[in-house]
């Protein structure tokens, strides 16, 4: 049987080495990369403030507030799955730690804690059904969504009376949460939202863990193909699982944010619609709809992408209204471009 | 016919004691048998063909044998030991690696990360991968098996469907399987690549593994079986050794044996030989009108030209 096969040890001929530059490009974020820089050239040529250092630290703050959120929702898409609660699952964090606090007069810590233990429930909670049904994480989530929006506005009304939780920017511990979650330093001249140093840290530590962990690894496999992944030992449940309850941790901070850059106020029917923009950072950062394929900072350029457009309307001196259409636009081209470059990459 | 019919009383009597060991085992699902008093025993060092075609009830077997599936009746012996394995992580850690069909590679992730992929290499307390020794590990046992990959980091879904299934192969041996489970790794390969997989299969059992290799090819089988069992609607039709039995009964029996010969002589009905002469279309057309073409289509026994 051995005599008609040539030996495979021998190197492959029709296999050549790839160039640095192939190799670069064949990077998931690289197509946002080229996407963003196309945007800032545009904008600093058709907006002269856009070219003002001061609305920089404007332009990341817009970028850190979906960017925050894009990080989980990034690792989560190529875990294979998706998250439509994330964008009110951010509301519902804010409402709790706010309302309990205030109802029960309560340290804010306190809040801030329950709120951290209910966000992972949440998380927990559509992983585990979606393990247990074996649904799309489509329908799930949409499901939890759905409640928890209802649930927002029903239990703030119920509470305060109004469409907003009452403020607790007078109560115990406010002001040192509000450091954390909320605080802004100048440097250089920029004024600089402590959420967007938060920002680049998660980017940090998630980027991290994605290339260089046996986590990550394993969060790549269990969306490339679950069914390999589980047949050579992976916990592909307590993966997903973990990615959902890490969805509803960053949701947890984000709604820190929230509750604590707005004086202690959050309006119950903010954040819906959200989610979308986080599902559209991470696919404008080249993860894959389907999984097993993207990256964090992709994800993180997807978000400033977002930023920079939003403001770079306004600084334009165009109408507010055009901005969704313009973002659609942007992202249309952004995502084409990231194909583009995706397809010429394999080609090489 | 020198061939055992029935369950592998034969088996038990071999020198060597058997890695894995099933005995009389069923699986119901529902309503549905799909698997009813099945015996098999493998040994180390040895390859045990499982044949039979689609719906006999090899994936279930494998499923079993691997841990996605746990058996309903009968008893199945690991290391002398009865074992129901509620996890494929069971199997795995009981020395049973399983190579698939669809060969349990994530094809968008890279080689390397796939060859340790469930093993992964760390250091320190937060799992850090360490890089490095995996993709010289990974090499270095690809170069072993005498596979060729210039570039580890380019993802799996990249490389030939043989090229991928020696990398499955790689990893089940280097990950020290002491069973070595493969779910038909020449079904979607050409000449050229199934020698090579087949290579790679008598690479193993001369490493000392028991071998399950699954495939509906009898000519791949015998090549390098030791032993052959068919399947036959979740049942146990043949189980032969190599001594006891010819590629050509094998493929007799693989082929359905009897109901062969029924279905030839079904077909020979439908007259395979009258073809229409591609000079003179026309003018065959004449010819199955004659009364000598009609004769030959209604008389069943008479063999085709």
């Amino acid at each position: 049987m051995a005599s008609t096969i040539t030996s495979p040890a021998a190197a492959d001929d029709r296999v050549s080495t790839r160039s640095v530059g192939a190799r670069l490009l064949s990077r998931p974020e690289i197509g946002s990369l080229v996407g963003a820089a196309v945007i800032l050239v545009f904008f600093l040529i058709t907006a002269p403030p856009f070219r003002d250092i001061d609305n920089t630290g404007t332009i990341l703050y817009q970028a850190a507030l979906i960017g925050v959120m894009a990080v989980p929702v990034s690792l989560l898409m190529i875990g294979g799955e998706f998250d439509l609660s994330a964008g009110v699952a951010v509301t519902t964090s804010g409402l709790t730690a706010g309302i309990l606090a205030y109802q029960l007069s309560l340290n804010v810590w306190v809040g801030v804690v329950v709120a951290l233990a209910l966000s992972l429930a949440i998380g927990a909670f559509n992983g585990w059904l979606l393990m247990r049904t074996g649904l799309p994480s489509f329908l799930v989530t949409l499901g939890t969504f759905f409640i928890l929006q209802g649930v927002n506005i029903a239990v703030t009304r119920l509470t305060s009376g109004a469409v907003a939780s009452n403020s607790i920017s007078d109560m115990d511990g406010f002001d040192a949460a509000k450091a954390v979650f909320a605080s802004e330093f100048t440097l250089g001249g920029i004024t600089i939202k402590i959420i967007i140093v938060w920002w680049i840290v998660f980017v940090a530590i998630a980027a991290w863990v994605l290339l260089r962990t046996k986590i990550g690894n394993w969060i790549f496999a269990v969306g490339g193909d679950a069914a390999a992944a589980r047949a050579v030992g992976v916990p592909v449940k307590k993966v997903k699982i973990g990615l959902f309850m890490t969805v509803g941790f960053f949701a947890w901070f984000a709604g820190m944010q929230l509750l604590f850059i707005q004086n202690g106020v959050v309006q119950s029917g903010e954040g819906v619609g959200k989610e979308f923009l986080y599902i559209i950072a991470a696919v404008v950062g080249g993860c894959l709809l389907t999984g097993g394929y993207g990256s964090v900072v992709g994800g993180a350029i997807g978000a400033l992408i977002f930023g920079m457009v939003q403001l770079g309307v306004v600084y334009a001196g165009w109408n507010a209204d055009w901005f969704k259409a313009f973002l659609g636009v942007m992202l249309l081209l952004a995502t084409i471009v990231n194909l583009i470059v995706k397809n010429k990459a394999e080609e090489r | 016919m020198t061939t055992t019919k029935g369950f592998a009383s034969e088996a038990a009597t071999s020198p060597t004691t058997p890695i894995v060991h099933l005995e009389d085992v069923g699986k119901s699902y529902g309503n549905i048998q799909a698997l009813r008093g099945v015996s098999l025993s493998v040994r180390q060092g040895e390859i045990t063909c499982v044949l039979g075609d689609n719906g006999a009830g090899k994936s279930t077997l494998i499923k079993i044998i691997a841990g996605l599936h746990d058996y309903t009746s009968g008893t199945m012996s690991v290391n002398g030991e009865e074992r129901h394995f509620s996890s494929p992580r069971e199997s795995l850690d009981s020395g049973i690696a399983t190579v698939y069909q669809d060969l349990a590679l994530a094809p968008l992730m890279s080689v390397w990360r796939n060859f340790f992929l469930g093993n992964e290499l760390t250091t320190g307390p937060f799992g850090v991968l360490n890089s490095h020794k995996m993709k010289r590990i990974a090499q270095e046992e690809l170069t072993k098996m005498g596979i060729s990959i210039p570039n580890l980091e380019q993802p799996v879904g990249k490389l030939s469907g043989g090229q991928r299934q020696c990398v499955a192969i790689a990893r089940a041996i280097y990950f020290g399987a002491k069973v070595l489970i493969l779910d038909e790794p020449t079904a979607a390969l050409g000449v050229n690549q199934s020698g090579v997989v087949l290579k790679y299969i008598v690479k193993a059992r001369d490493a000392g593994i028991g071998v399950i290799f699954i495939t509906h090819n009898p000519h791949h089988a015998y090549l390098v079986g030791n032993h052959f069992v068919i399947l036959k609607l979740g049942r146990v039709a043949l189980d032969a050794h190599r001594a006891d039995i010819t590629l050509e009964q094998l493929t007799t029996e693989m082929a359905g044996g009897s109901e062969l010969e029924t279905l030839s002589h079904e077909l020979r009905g439908v007259d395979a030989g009258v073809v229409v002469d591609p000079a003179h279309p026309a003018d065959s057309a004449v010819q199955d009108v004659s009364p000598a073409a009609n004769e030959t289509a209604d008389d069943e026994t008479e063999e085709g030209t």
